[in-house]
């Protein structure tokens, strides 16, 4: 597919800034100054102060000459990057391709989201005329290279819309500095009589390279078209993203939910043909004020399926907060992989294929309860009680080993021992009593000892010998002595588990 | 006469069975629990499958006496394949007791949330799922309307439900099907070989719908059920000998 952008040239973008928050500086001259050495230099003037004369690069002295009332402000360096990243963020309603084109413009690959605003015409309009009553003096143009429509948005005269493949048409009146070259690069041209890029376009490129350089050469097919020419995103683009702009601000939770369901049919039908499902969406709200508002859920199992993933989000829809109302939804998956049937195999019969209803259990409890609530073990190679059994990590996952079953294991586990008071006859054998939570237990039967040592290089506890004992009432304990014997010292005595 | 009068009335109570929505389970449904005895007091002479069954424990003893009377019914549910889902706000249960009562644990979630409200919540959304072996919920208090509608979700799934309630504090009647009572009754020796033998839980049906209530001594070997009917308790030689 051809590709097309939208140059945005961003005239005074630090006066307009500064005139847009004090109103009253508006019909005035107004400049940003800098210090250089020890002197103070202007170094941006707004359209006012340029009628008086006042160039960037003047003495503010000398600026203030010819203007008594010159308004004079610090230029905070980085002020220029920091408000085009911002509007580029919010310029991300448009398209998801958006760059920053320092210091004074923004770039929007278009390509295949005019379509959505009736075409390039009403989209350029809706953009432009945003910001112009934002209070940016803008100037834009849309053309199939980033270079053209740099130098269109510039130095262009005419409709800000150059046709697909009418570049060269259009740029050869133009004069060179419209390529993007420096100024040293300039003056050479100027000097050899090139005063229109069609006199560079009509020389022979093995006479230019010598002479200008590699960059010139670049420039120039760039601008036409022959040169690719990548650009940084401020964001990066989802591939699995769908968006919708609304022709009014939705404000009720009807519209929102349509808007939804919309966009998941698109999202969701693209994610099946691909044999693909989504592990996590995000459905941002792009705010008439300019704001973001995000919802995102997440599922256990890669899903397609509209009405689960509907769900999920409805639960979440009362956290919006649409204020004015929402221009354009968008829905995107950060996370998507193969949606495999395989995948039921085994959880066995009951849930078959066509109702993934285990995973989508999961995913409704998980979305409204934490992301942490759900817990599936797997045996460890430890004899250790707390490290016998591992966390799954997904619900695929099978055991690597068999579950072992030689040794009772007590249905109920502490999870911290609890102390108790034990009467033991001698070492190695299994105690006659104990005293739990002030009630004493006598024995009447019990297994053991069974030894349990932590793997010596994990060590860091005594070693513990186990028994299972059955008191008068028929209660089944795992309790536990830590440590060995030792001559005049108490054996110390746990409680571990119920059977 | 008195044979027609009983046969009318067992007949009756069929149709009032049915009538309150009560159908006899297919033969497909019904699966073989090992219960022997117990199984006379339920209607139609099966273990509710369709239902929701409430355990209640008074002490750490009877609640790990019921968490594994629990494990060994829903580990029979299992075998016909399908996920358990156990749900509590304060586990204690270890999973890898589970093997012992023929459950693999591998195919228990175990859903640990923050509170009793958001297990009732998570119960009800667990019952309302198909294809569910079983759900296994710790729940301390639970009113009427809410047993009913996990009783409602659960004739809409055909999921087994069991809630565990700790030492509740209410125990009015509420809309689950079967109220039980689970305790430790001490083992019996086996050939005089030492140690402990084999579980043995006092089971008490305290209350089921349209059926009896009853009580029972119940063993747990070699991964079933065993009565201990009467007779059998004293002549315990005769049970094979099995060294767990």
């Amino acid at each position: 597919m051809e590709e097309r952008y939208l140059y945005i040239w961003f005239r005074h973008i630090t006066t307009d800034w500064l005139t847009r928050h004090r109103p009253a500086l508006k019909d005035t001259a107004l400049v940003l100054s800098a210090s250089e050495g020890n002197r103070k230099v202007v170094t941006v003037a707004n359209t006012i102060a340029q009628t008086h004369g006042i160039r960037t690069g003047m003495v503010v002295a000398d600026a203030r000459l010819l203007v008594p009332s010159l308004e004079v402000f610090d230029d905070k360096p980085e002020l220029a990057k920091k408000l085009l990243h911002r509007i580029a963020t919010w310029a991300v309603r448009y398209t998801p391709a958006v760059a920053i084109d320092l210091p004074d413009g923004i770039i929007l690959n278009i390509s295949g989201c005019a379509h959505l605003w009736g075409g390039e015409r009403p989209y350029f309009r809706e953009i432009i005329q945003k910001l112009i009553s934002i209070g940016y003096d803008v100037r834009g143009a849309i053309a199939d290279t980033v270079g053209a429509a740099w130098a269109w948005a510039r130095f262009g005269n005419r409709t800000p819309i150059i046709e697909s493949g009418q570049q060269q048409v259009a740029l050869i009146t133009l004069s060179p500095a419209a390529l993007r070259l420096d100024a040293e690069a300039l003056i050479k041209l100027r000097k050899v009589g090139i005063r229109n890029i069609g006199h560079i376009v009509n020389q022979p490129r093995h006479s230019l390279l010598p002479r200008f350089g590699k960059e010139l050469l670049l420039r120039l097919d760039q601008a036409l078209g022959l040169e690719k020419e990548i650009i940084t995103l401020v964001q990066p683009v989802e591939p699995y993203q769908e968006r919708l702009p609304c022709l009014e601000p939705i404000l009720t939770r009807t519209g929102i939910e349509i808007a939804l369901t919309r966009l998941l049919e698109l999202l969701c039908h693209r994610l099946k043909d691909e044999g693909k499902g989504l592990r996590s969406a995000v459905f941002t709200g792009h705010r008439v004020d300019g704001a973001l508002q995000k919802l995102s859920i997440g599922t256990t199992r890669a899903s397609y399926s509209i009405k689960h993933l509907f769900k999920l989000f409805a639960e979440k829809i009362p956290e919006l907060e649409p204020d004015l109302g929402f221009e354009i939804f968008v829905l995107e998956a950060p996370k998507v992989e193969d949606h495999s049937p395989l995948q039921e195999s085994l959880w066995g019969g009951a849930s078959t294929v066509d109702s993934p209803t285990l995973a989508e259990l999961l995913d409704r409890l998980t979305n409204k309860a934490g992301a942490d609530i759900v817990h599936r073990y797997l045996p460890a190679q430890h004899h250790w009680p707390d490290r016998s059994i591992r966390l799954a990590e997904s619900l695929e996952e099978k055991p690597g080993i068999a579950w072992p079953q030689a040794l009772p294991r007590p249905i109920h586990l502490l999870h911290r021992p609890e102390p108790i008071e034990v009467t033991a006859p001698i070492p190695d054998y299994p105690p006659m009593n104990f005293r739990y939570k002030g009630k004493l237990h006598i024995i009447q039967k019990a297994d053991g000892p069974e030894r349990i040592e932590d793997e010596w290089w994990i060590q860091t506890v005594r070693h513990r010998d186990y028994y299972v004992v059955e008191d008068k009432e028929g209660s089944r304990y795992w309790i536990f002595r830590s440590g060995h014997y030792i001559d005049g010292q108490a054996a110390r005595w746990f409680l571990h588990g119920f059977f | 006469m008195s044979t027609t009068k009983n046969d009318i009335i067992r007949r009756l109570q069929h149709d009032i069975l049915e009538l309150q929505g009560f159908e006899k389970p297919s033969p497909a449904d019904a699966v073989d629990f090992g219960l022997g005895p117990i199984n006379t007091s339920f209607p139609y002479q099966t273990f509710p499958t369709t239902a929701v069954h409430e355990f209640i424990t008074e002490s750490q003893e009877t609640a790990a006496a019921s968490a594994g009377f629990i494990a060994g019914l829903a580990g029979h549910l299992m075998q016909k394949g399908g996920a358990c889902i156990w749900i509590s706000s304060n586990r204690l249960l270890n999973p890898s007791a589970l093997i012992q009562f023929g459950i693999p644990p591998e195919q228990v979630v175990f859903i640990d949330v923050r509170n009793q409200k958001q297990v009732l919540w998570a119960v009800e959304e667990a019952l309302s799922s198909e294809g569910l072996a079983a759900v296994i919920g710790e729940v301390k208090e639970i009113d009427f309307t809410a047993s009913r509608r996990l009783q409602l979700a659960v004739e809409k799934s055909r999921t087994t439900g069991f809630l565990v309630r700790d030492r509740p504090r209410d125990l009015n009647a509420n809309a689950c099907v079967a109220r039980w009572r689970i305790r430790p009754l001490a083992s019996v020796s086996v050939d005089d070989f030492p140690g402990v033998g084999f579980t043995r839980w006092s089971v008490e049906l305290l209350r089921v719908k349209n059926g009896h209530a009853g009580s029972w001594e119940m063993e747990w070997i070699a991964g079933r059920f065993q009565p201990v009917l009467p007779e059998k308790a004293i002549s315990i030689h005769e049970r094979p000998r099995k060294i767990v």
